[in-house]
C-alpha cells in the first residue's frame, strides 16, 4: 500500500486536492451559518486566512529545503526550494489580493495599513520577489543554490521581526482603526476553517509535486541531449 | 586569537584603500547632503517637523546603499574574491572585516548628516544619534553580507537595492519610532533584537555565499 | 446579487483563475516537453543508424 502511494503521490494528493476544495467550498456555501456582524462578506475569510496559512508553509518548506542543501547537501533540495518558494510568492500574491477584495467589502478601501498580516505579507512578498531577482542573475551552479538558500533562510528569519516592527510601527504611524473579525469563531466555522485550510493545503501540496516534476523533467532532457549530441 | 587579528588586517586594508582612492566617503558625503536639500523641497510647508525625520532616515539608508554597492566592487573587478576565500582565515572573517569598514564609512558620513539635518531642519535628541547607531550594525552586518551576493551576480548595482529595502524595513521603523515616539526605548530594542538576529545569521551564512 | 455577495464571488473567482493559469502554463509546458522528445527521440534513432547500420520500420505498440 505504501508503495503504491509512493509511486503515486502525485495524483494521490492531486485527487485529495479536489475531494477537499469540493468539501470546503460546499460547506462555506450551503452549510455554515452567515456570520451576524459582517454578513455575507465574511465568507471571503474562508479562503484568505488559509491562503495566507499556506503562503507562510510555503516558505518555511522553502527554508526548510534551504538549510538542508546547506546542511546535508541531498542533491535535490536546491530545487525542491525554489519550487517551494515560487509557490509561495503565488500564495502570497493571492493574499494580497484576496485580502485587499475583504478590506474594500468589510471597509470600503482597497488597502489599509492598519491590518497588520497584510502590511507583513507586503514586506515578505517584495523580500520573496527579490529572491527571483537574485535567482536569475547568478548563472546556474552550485554559486546560485548557495547563495539562493542563504536568502531564503533570511526570509523565515525576517517573519517575527518584521511582525514586531510593524507592530511598533502603529504607534506612531497612527493608524485607522478597524475592527476585524474576532478570534471566537462558532464551532461549525471553526471546522469549516479547518477544512479549508486542509484544501488549500492539500493544493499547495498537489502544485508543488507537479512543478517540481516538470522541472525534474527539463533536467533530465537537458541531459539526456547532452548524452546524445 | 587569530580570527582578531585577521579581521584587524583585512579591515584595515580596506580602509587604507580608501584613504588612497578616497572615492567612497566623498560620494557618502555630498549624496546625502544633497538629498537632505532634495528633501527641504519636497515637503510642503504645511508637513509636520515629524516628516522630516522619517525623510532623514530614507537619506540614511539610501546614502548606506550607496556605500555597500561599491563594497566588494574592487575585489569583483579584479578577482581578488576567489584569493581572500582561498586565504588560510575563517571566512565569515572577511565579512566582518568588511562590514566594520563600512561602519567606518558610513560614521563619517553620518558626522557630518546629523549636523545638517539639525541645520537645515530642526534638532535631534540622543534618542535619535543612539537609533542610528544602533541602526548603523545592522545597515552594515546585513548590508554586506547581501553585498556579497550581489557581486557573483550579473546585475549587481542593480541588485543589492532589491535585496536589501525589505531588509531594511525594520531598522526604519525602529530608527524612525526611537526618534519620534515619547518613550522610544522600545524601538531601540527592536534595534538591538534586529541586530543581534541577523549578525549571528550573517556571520554563519558568509562562508555559504562565498563558497561552493 | 448584493455587494457582499459580489465581493465574495471576486475572490473566489481570482483563486480560480490563478490556479487555471497555473494548468495553461503546465500545459504549454508540456508540449514544449513533447516536441523536446521527438527532437532527442529523432537524434536516439540518427545515432543508432549510424552505428548499427538502418533499422527496419516495423509497427510499434503505442499505449
Amino acid at each position: 500500500m505504501s508503495t503504491w502511494l509512493r509511486n503515486n503521490a502525485g495524483p494521490a494528493t492531486a485527487v485529495l486536492a479536489v475531494t477537499l476544495i469540493c468539501a470546503a467550498i460546499a460547506l462555506i456555501f450551503f452549510w455554515v451559518p452567515e456570520d451576524a456582524d459582517q454578513g455575507f462578506s465574511q465568507k471571503i475569510f474562508y479562503f484568505h486566512v488559509p491562503i495566507a496559512i499556506t503562503a507562510y508553509a510555503c516558505f518555511g518548506w522553502g527554508a526548510f529545503k534551504a538549510f538542508m542543501h546547506l546542511w546535508k547537501r541531498p542533491p535535490e533540495a536546491d530545487l525542491q526550494s525554489y519550487v517551494a518558494i515560487h509557490l509561495g510568492v503565488i500564495f502570497g500574491a493571492l493574499t494580497l489580493i484576496t485580502g485587499s477584495i475583504w478590506a474594500k467589502a468589510s471597509w470600503g478601501v482597497w488597502w489599509t495599513w492598519s491590518s497588520n498580516q497584510l502590511v507583513l505579507f507586503l514586506v515578505l512578498f517584495l523580500f520573496y520577489s527579490a529572491y527571483f531577482m537574485l535567482r536569475f542573475s547568478v548563472d546556474a551552479g552550485p554559486a546560485r543554490s548557495n547563495v539562493s538558500a542563504v536568502y531564503a533562510l533570511f526570509g523565515v528569519v525576517l517573519i517575527p521581526v518584521s511582525f514586531l516592527a510593524i507592530r511598533l510601527a502603529n504607534d506612531f504611524i497612527h493608524p485607522v482603526v478597524f475592527t476585524s473579525a474576532g478570534p471566537q469563531m462558532a464551532g461549525s466555522m471553526f471546522f469549516t476553517f479547518c477544512v479549508s485550510l486542509a484544501a488549500l493545503l492539500a493544493l499547495a501540496s498537489a502544485l508543488y509535486r507537479l512543478e517540481l516534476t516538470s522541472k525534474r523533467l527539463d533536467v533530465t532532457m537537458k541531459r539526456l541531449r547532452e548524452a546524445l549530441e | 586569537m587569530t580570527y582578531f587579528h585577521d579581521v584587524a588586517t583585512l579591515t584595515r586594508k580596506d580602509l587604507l584603500l580608501e584613504l588612497r582612492a578616497r572615492d567612497t566617503v566623498p560620494a557618502m558625503l555630498l549624496f546625502v547632503v544633497s538629498a537632505l536639500v532634495v528633501f527641504h523641497f519636497a515637503l510642503p510647508s504645511e508637513s509636520s517637523r515629524l516628516a522630516a525625520y522619517g525623510l532623514l532616515w530614507v537619506a540614511l539608508v539610501f546614502t548606506a546603499l550607496l556605500g555597500l554597492v561599491r563594497a566588494f566592487s574592487a575585489e569583483r573587478d579584479q578577482g581578488l574574491l576567489d584569493g581572500l576565500v582561498l586565504a588560510p582565515c575563517d571566512r565569515s572573517a572577511i565579512w566582518l572585516a568588511k562590514a566594520l569598514s563600512m561602519l567606518g564609512f558610513l560614521v563619517l558620513a553620518e558626522i557630518v548628516a546629523l549636523p545638517a539635518f539639525a541645520i537645515f531642519f530642526h534638532g535631534i535628541g540622543w534618542t535619535t544619534v543612539a537609533g542610528v547607531a544602533l541602526a548603523n550594525v545592522g545597515i552594515c552586518t546585513v548590508g554586506t553580507l547581501l553585498a556579497a551576493m550581489a557581486a557573483a551576480s550579473r546585475a549587481r548595482e542593480l541588485l543589492l537595492p532589491l535585496l536589501f529595502l525589505p531588509l531594511a524595513i525594520p531598522i526604519v521603523v525602529g530608527g524612525v519610532g526611537a526618534g519620534v515616539v515619547e518613550n522610544g526605548g522600545r524601538y531601540l530594542g527592536l534595534l538591538a533584537v534586529y541586530d543581534a538576529i541577523f549578525a549571528i545569521i550573517c556571520w554563519a551564512s558568509f562562508e555559504y555565499v562565498v563558497t561552493e | 446579487m448584493s455587494s457582499g455577495e459580489k465581493y465574495v464571488a471576486a475572490a473566489y473567482l481570482v483563486v480560480f483563475a490563478v490556479v487555471l493559469v497555473y494548468l495553461v502554463i503546465m500545459s504549454l509546458k508540456l508540449q514544449r516537453l513533447q516536441r523536446e522528445l521527438a527532437e532527442l527521440a529523432e537524434l536516439a534513432r540518427e545515432r543508432r543508424e549510424r552505428e548499427h547500420g538502418p533499422v527496419s520500420r516495423e509497427a510499434a505498440e503505442v499505449g
